[in-house]
């Protein structure tokens, strides 16, 4: 394959943006600890450290979608293990509602996730990124929750 | 039933209240220029009472929300005068305490708005003492613009009165409604057009706000939209994003508070269906925590203030509407 022809095709590959939202007593720690055993996970994953997953604001999802997240992850402790008793279960509540209604106004439901990871779980913390990464690569470029003014020109 | 007769009837009650001096202030509905152009308002004499209190088909108003700043002003007089009391004491031991003033609302509630109350009872935004409730029945109210019976009301939920100090007429029963209908028709559409009937309705905001401020369950002091750093506060939506943004929040903060009155959809001058927002909480609360109805009574804990260990996790979302999913599949791949 001709060298040219192969640069604009990584250049036409699309990297999804994604902004994961990590409990600091769990999924933080198990991001850590994926990092520490040095498994892979892909690089588009910026994590985001939140005291608790109830800390996360509704907002901060739809804000992640308008700076140009593709696609947005909750990791929390499992439910029964939050350091705060029961910040996860209003947590899960919360979020169920919150992702109905994205799939109720038509925006697909693959961009939002919510997954119990535990300090103990690097490989599922890095299993999960790439399995995320993938469906959002799939979905494509964010175009319904998007603000064109936070898009910059490439 | 919303007929000349309990008109004068509700005339005459207030009235005999007011002049009794068992309220002070009654809140209801003003006769406007034309018939179907009734207004919420304020009266404090009888003698306005009788020449502009009216009710008939055209009043629509829920009127608990303005409780709960005519109630705020009373308890902050009677804080005051604590204080001053207080205050008198330490200059001198002897001092008399001054009475504290008393005061009593007298607001008149159809079915549907002791809903309202009994929420804003239960999060304590109304002290129910300031407050002398008046239930009043309801055949259902008339769209201004259409002239004829308006979305909520065919759909009626109860015609139950669930707060009230006097009954005026009679009470009716918890109704069978199918308001949920329209909310299952959007869920069978496929993503596309669910995105794009959305897009159609909420592009025709113009961010009034008028929604949220007639909304019995937005009480917020500060409002996160009234905040200048939000980015969203207080202006036209700029592009697709902000409308989006502006009306998930807005359903999201009263999600399990949301009585499903009906008031946003109603004053909304673009006539946006915002109710279906909130009456899909309601439906996704009824199917995934079990049945609820916000302002039905004072003690269920609401749904968003409490859990249970077998929660269904937000995955439900993709997995439980099977039949919409394979509608999504073949339109995702044409």
């Amino acid at each position: 394959m001709p060298v040219t022809e192969n640069s604009s095709e990584v250049n036409n590959t699309f990297k999804p943006k994604i902004v994961a939202f990590c409990c600091n007593w769990c999924s933080y720690a198990g991001a850590d600890l994926a990092g520490n055993n040095r498994l892979e996970y892909p690089a588009d994953v910026k994590i985001i450290r939140i005291p608790c997953s109830c800390r996360l604001n509704p907002l901060f999802i739809l804000r992640a979608f308008q700076r140009g997240a593709d696609g947005v992850i909750l990791c929390g402790c499992h439910p029964g293990d939050c350091h705060y008793t029961s910040g996860n279960y209003f947590a899960r509540r919360r979020m169920t509602l919150l992702f109905s209604m994205l799939n109720f106004m038509g925006i697909e439901k693959g961009r939002t996730r919510v997954e119990w990871v535990s300090a103990a779980e690097g490989a599922k913390f890095a299993k999960t990124m790439h399995d995320f990464v993938g469906t959002v690569t799939k979905l494509g470029e964010n175009k319904r929750l998007e603000d064109l003014r936070c898009k910059t020109t490439k | 039933m919303q007929d000349d007769k309990i008109s004068s009837l509700l005339v005459s009650r207030a009235k005999e209240l007011l002049s009794g001096g068992k309220v002070q202030l009654v809140i209801g509905w003003r006769k406007g220029l034309f018939d179907y152009d009734v207004t919420p308002s304020l009266f404090t004499t009888a003698e306005d009472i009788e020449h502009n209190f009216v009710y008939n088909e055209w009043c629509s108003a829920n009127l608990s929300k303005y409780l709960v700043k005519e109630t705020r002003k009373i308890e902050t007089a009677k804080d005051t005068v604590r204080m001053n009391n207080k205050m008198a004491k330490m200059k001198d031991p002897d001092a008399k305490d001054a009475p504290e003033p008393q005061a009593k609302i007298l607001v008149f509630l159809k079915p549907c708005d002791t809903y309202s109350f009994t929420e804003l009872l239960k999060e304590h935004r109304i002290n129910r003492d300031d407050v002398y409730a008046a239930g009043i029945p309801c055949d259902g109210m008339k769209d201004p613009e259409k002239k004829e019976l308006s979305e909520r009301c065919t759909v009626c939920k109860s015609k139950k009165h669930i707060t009230y100090d006097e009954l005026i007429g009679e009470d009716g029963d918890v109704q069978d409604s199918n308001r949920f209908d329209m909310v299952e028709k959007i869920e069978a559409m496929s993503p596309d057009e669910r995105f794009a009937f959305w897009q159609g309705e909420l592009s025709r905001c113009i961010r009034c706000n008028a929604c949220r401020n007639v909304c019995p369950a937005c009480t917020c002091e500060h409002c996160i939209f009234d905040n200048p750093d939000s980015g969203a506060a207080q202006k036209v939506a700029a592009d697709s994003f902000e409308e989006n943004m502006f009306h998930i929040i807005r359903a999201w903060h009263v999600a399990g508070r949301c009585t499903d009155c009906g008031e946003c959809s109603r004053v909304c001058p673009q006539n946006i269906p915002l109710h279906l927002l909130n009456r899909k909480f309601i439906k996704d609360i009824n199917e995934l925590y079990g049945p609820y109805m916000a302002g039905s009574d004072m003690e269920t804990k609401p749904p968003m203030l409490t859990w249970t260990k077998d929660d269904a996790n937000p995955g439900v979302v993709s997995t439980r509407e099977t039949a919409s999913a394979s509608q999504c599949n073949c339109n995702g791949g044409k």
